[in-house]
């Protein structure tokens, strides 16, 4: 049980939406004891390690931006506020910030991979060479911004992408909640296409409630499951639509619990799965099953008290390896799975 | 909740409706309109009034796309079209993920066009293949040929011709939907391009013969002397012609890659400007020597790739005897299916091969090069990387050795020198794909040197560039696979290798060095039993091994956690070639859902497809199938050569299907076995190292 999670969940179903005094208590929490990979030698690490944090943890409190987002938004303000006085010594600043950022919460695929990814789009320019500190200074911020920008645009690029394969009639079960689905199926809703939706409950934090919730809000005629019941309803399903926490380099992706039974459950009945996710989600990484992953675990509440010896399976998220998918919606276009390692090997090799 | 309950009660009595969906299921599962994101049909888009028909546009698009391509030597085609007095507003290019048109009033659509390739966060991406760029162009002006990204801009050349096509006899726009009638639409192109065009009139002549000429726009018309299609031409006519075709063919090769947006879409797309552009090639395209003029035949020959030599040619086989520098007698009774592939009887080589090694001829292999070639003969170097670096080495000295004969040029002579040492070291031992990579390596930097340099500055400079291979691409991509693999390697695995490979084996010592707790099965096979050594070795470090051999592996299989292979060679396709065997224990493994890893050097990859182990492989010697280590009485097999219904199969490499493959390291990173052509492609381009 992390940070993290309690964090996100507070911000997706919650009532508040602002900063609170506990967001801040994690945030020093998270800074009384920093990660030992740190570097201690830099006087001025203190400050911009605090703010980094809590620039993230503000950015991401806005409803709409995912937290790769916001923490590009965080590291173009480390930038900003960067009292550095060369070139070497900002980017040795803001990498530090990026790991502060990602050892903050290491369970989070798609904050490292934001993280690394505007690292690697940032100081690939010819913007260190600059002489002058203040123009690369400038030159790293507006992109930054523009980085930002385009992480932004993603969700509507895939929307716009997505909604062509919702067709008048079908059936979408989807599993989990997750914005880039939501804004596929309102867009396909604003054009007048006739579907309907059926949530999983997606247990265990009932992140299929908030989908359902969502659906009714735009008018498409919804059914809650429980998360047991996807192999039965699966006959009267036309396509599995998920997002994805973080899309790997085999082309498999790592999402909510849950999402590996139902990617199998639909493959076997040869139904399309498909996976929408923005390109900042896109994670050097490999695992090759289950017990290959960093665990991030969640308190699962089963309601009734359990006799001690009993054991807990209380994994969140689980891999779903690329022959369960058909097809990835991403802002560059719609993939296959193995596009995606294209893609990776291009960006960081 | 009770509300809820109603609602799955619902579901569970749409069982009707469920089953009418299962009927259309495999409709959905392969679904067309994939290809749509991939190249932009804006128009043909907004032509298909219902965004669900089958009906894809790709296919014209897949046509535009190839077309130049394919006929370059008619650099004038269809799309060279006259502008249309008033486009009709259904050309207009939307982008693809566009919502049907009716609805178009009511609905914002977010971000229309404005969505740029650029835009995206991988954009700025320096190695963003070509076609990725022509992904997604959306913006929406009124005049077709007004757009500037080429992709569309062809694509609203095809719509002006469908068109047009539909004043002459109406048939649907859509009669251009398909590729085949593309195609045959182009064939007739072709064909009516028999008379002499001059490059303006062939809009005109091109038009195929059932839409009579009346419909083209009266400017082009009057140019077009109307003739018989099929008209005599004279002598004069047809040399014009092959003269403008030949023209064309250079103007089309001197712009490149840009064909594509050159020739078949002027911006004006008015033919006149075209004509321009044609002309303005011309003198600089004439200012060339002729020798400019020959080098494309020979690039045309270069792209023939030697054919190998089929060992089944009796003919090509007794030649090559003649040239042999070994005295070598075939095996009997070989299969049936292997004969192409070279077998020799093993060992007679030898004393010939020994007896020359003091001969003096200036085509003769050089000394260490021999010394290798005979240590192949032998075995006494296998494996892919022993040998690839012997080899190289051998060159070396070989390089050191040598100086430039008078009236030579080094560059020519010492490639011809190592074309001869390479020839010698093939008859010892067919080359390994490796072998071959390197071999392609340090014969494009021979290539490469620079004439003005000094003959001690080539070779220093060659010497040079072959430590950096050995450094780089064997030694540095070693540890660099080995660092990935072990983050695999976790507490209380069991890991399965089979019989020996030597990046398999630095992964197994440098996890038992990070102090991990594993356990080791090496599965070996005869006749060669190299997983012995690897035993040896690992059991002198006290890692905890098990031996088997393969006839067990579907049991040992049962309590593997993982499986490390090591290849000689991966193909494009993902294939692994690798030493016999390689595939069944993938395969076992595969069934058992066990992780198959294979490490491999960058440098081994090829861009070759193979489907079988038969058509390419290495025949080993039968008799090491019929002698059994250790046993004493003789084998049941003795005097097996003289019973002609009796052939002996030792085969050395098998191809792994890329289905069995869960992963290849490479020093590059961990890529799933359908990046091999990504990696081709992305470090090809520039030579190796």
């Amino acid at each position: 049980m992390n940070a993290y999670y309690e964090t996100r969940a507070g911000h997706r179903g919650g009532p508040s939406g602002a900063v609170t005094s506990e967001w801040l208590a994690q945030a020093e929490a998270a800074l009384v004891n920093p990660p030992s990979s740190l570097p201690r030698s830099s006087p001025s690490n203190g400050s911009p390690l605090f703010s980094v944090i809590e620039e993230f943890n503000l950015w991401r409190s806005k409803p709409e931006l995912a937290e790769a987002v916001a923490a590009i938004k965080a590291l173009t303000a480390v930038i900003q506020r960067s009292e550095a006085t060369t070139m070497m010594g900002l980017e040795k600043e803001l990498h530090n910030a990026s790991e502060a950022l990602k050892a903050w919460d290491e369970t989070s695929i798609s904050l490292s991979a934001g993280c690394d990814l505007f690292m690697r789009y940032v100081t690939r320019t010819s913007a260190l060479e600059y002489e002058d500190i203040r123009a690369g200074k400038a030159r790293l911020i507006e992109r930054g911004e523009r980085f930002g920008e385009i992480s932004l645009k993603a969700r509507k690029t895939i929307a716009m992408l997505g909604q062509e394969f919702v067709r008048d009639g079908s059936t979408i079960l989807t599993h989990g909640f997750s914005r880039v689905v939501l804004s596929i199926l309102k867009l396909a809703a604003a054009n007048k296409k006739h579907f309907s939706v059926i949530c999983t409950e997606g247990r265990p934090d009932s992140t299929g409630v908030e989908m359902a919730k969502e659906m009714v809000a735009i008018g498409v005629p919804v059914t809650l499951i429980i998360d047991s019941a996807v192999a039965y309803t699966m006959q009267s399903v036309d396509m599995l639509l998920m997002g994805a926490d973080g899309v790997v380099e085999s082309g498999g992706i790592i999402n909510m619990i849950g999402t590996y039974q139902a990617a199998m459950v639909a493959r076997s009945m040869n139904k399309p799965v498909y996976v929408a996710a923005e390109s900042y989600k896109f994670a050097r990484m490999y695992p090759l099953d289950q017990k290959d992953m960093s665990p991030s675990p969640r308190h699962v509440d089963f309601h009734v008290s359990l006799p001690a010896p009993v054991q807990v399976e209380c994994s969140a998220r689980d891999y779903t390896p690329p022959q369960f998918l058909t097809l990835l919606f991403t802002d560059l276009g719609v993939l296959t799975p193995s596009a995606v390692s294209d893609e990776l090997i291009q960006l960081y090799v | 909740m009770p509300g809820l309950d109603v609602r799955i009660e619902l579901a569970a009595g749409d069982e009707g409706e469920g089953a009418m969906d299962s009927r259309r299921g495999p409709r959905f599962v392969i679904d067309p309109k994939v290809r749509q994101v991939g190249f932009v049909t804006p128009g043909s888009e907004s032509e298909n009034p219902n965004p669900n028909s089958s009906a894809v546009p790709m296919p014209v698009n897949a046509g535009a796309n190839s077309s130049p391509n394919a006929n370059a030597d008619s650099p004038s085609p269809v799309f060279i079209t006259p502008r249309l007095p008033d486009p009709p507003a259904r050309t207009t290019p939307l982008p693809v993920p566009s919502p049907p048109p009716r609805k178009q009033p009511s609905v914002e659509i977010p971000l229309q066009g404005s969505y740029n390739p650029a835009d995206s966060v991988l954009g700025n991406s320096p190695a963003l293949s070509p076609a990725s760029n022509g992904r997604y162009t959306g913006v929406p002006s009124s005049e077709g040929p007004d757009l500037s990204p080429s992709a569309s801009r062809m694509s609203s050349g095809i719509e002006i011709l469908s068109l047009r096509e539909d004043h002459a006899d109406s048939p649907s726009a859509s009669r251009f939907s398909t590729g085949g009638e593309f195609s045959l639409f182009k064939q007739q192109q072709q064909q009516h391009q028999q008379a002499p065009p001059p490059v303006t009139r062939v809009y005109a002549s091109s038009l195929p013969p059932q839409p009579p000429a009346q419909i083209l726009p009266p400017t082009v018309d009057k140019e077009e002397p109307s003739k018989p299609l099929k008209e005599r031409t004279t002598k004069a006519e047809r040399r014009a012609k092959q003269e403008a075709d030949r023209e064309a063919k250079r103007a089309a090769r001197e712009s490149g890659g840009k064909v594509v947006e050159g020739e078949v879409g002027p911006s004006g797309g008015s033919g006149k400007s075209s004509k321009a552009q044609v002309q303005k090639k011309d003198p600089s395209s004439e200012k060339r020597s002729p020798a400019v003029e020959k080098a494309p035949e020979k690039e045309k020959k270069k792209e023939v790739p030697a054919p190998r030599m089929q060992f089944d040619d009796e003919h090509r086989v007794a030649k090559a005897k003649k040239r042999s520098l070994i005295e070598q007698t075939e095996t009997k009774n070989r299969v049936e299916l292997f004969r192409h592939l070279p077998q020799f009887v093993h060992g007679t080589q030898l004393p010939s091969l020994e007896a020359k090694f003091f001969h003096d001829d200036v085509m003769h292999p050089h000394p260490a090069v021999y010394q290798v070639g005979l240590q192949y003969l032998t075995g006494d170097i296998s494996g892919g990387n022993a040998r690839c670096v012997a080899m190289l080495l051998a060159f070396k000295k070989l390089i050191q050795d040598y100086s430039t004969p008078k009236e030579k040029t080094l560059v020519r002579d010492l490639t011809a020198r190592v074309n001869s040492n390479v020839s010698f070291l093939t008859t010892c031992r067919p080359l390994s794909i490796s072998m071959g990579n390197a071999i392609k390596f340090l014969k494009t930097r021979i290539a490469n040197l620079q004439i003005s340099l000094s003959e001690s500055d080539a070779k220093s400079r060659l010497i040079f560039e072959i430590d950096r291979f050995i450094q780089y691409k064997i030694d540095f991509a070693d540890k660099e696979i080995t660092k990935h693999a072990v983050t695999k390697i976790k507490d209380g695995d069991v890991l399965l290798t089979y019989a020996s490979s030597c990046v398999v084996e630095m992964i197994i010592l440098c996890a038992f060095e990070l102090g991990r707790k594993f356990r080791v099965v090496i599965v070996d096979s005869r006749p060669k039993l190299e997983g012995k050594g690897l035993l040896r070795r690992l059991l002198g470090r006290g890692i905890s091994c098990t031996y088997t051999h393969i006839n067990a592996v579907s049991y040992i299989m049962q309590e593997v956690t993982k499986v490390f292979l090591g290849a000689s060679s991966i193909l494009s396709n993902g294939t692994v070639y690798s030493r016999v065997g390689s595939a069944a224990v993938a395969m076992v493994a595969n069934a058992f859902h066990v992780p198959v890893m294979v490490c491999c050097e960058t440098y081994k990859f090829h861009e070759r497809v193979q489907l079988d182990s038969i058509c390419f492989n290495e025949l080993g010697d039968p008799d090491a199938l019929v002698k059994v280590p250790g046993k004493k009485d003789p084998s049941e097999l003795e005097g097996w050569s003289q019973n002609s219904h009796l052939q002996l199969l030792n085969l050395t490499y098998d191809a792994t299907p890329a289905d069995y493959v869960s992963m290849i390291i490479t020093e590059l990173g961990m890529v799933p076995p359908t990046s091999v052509p990504v990696i081709l492609r992305e470090y090809r381009k520039e030579p190796i190292v």
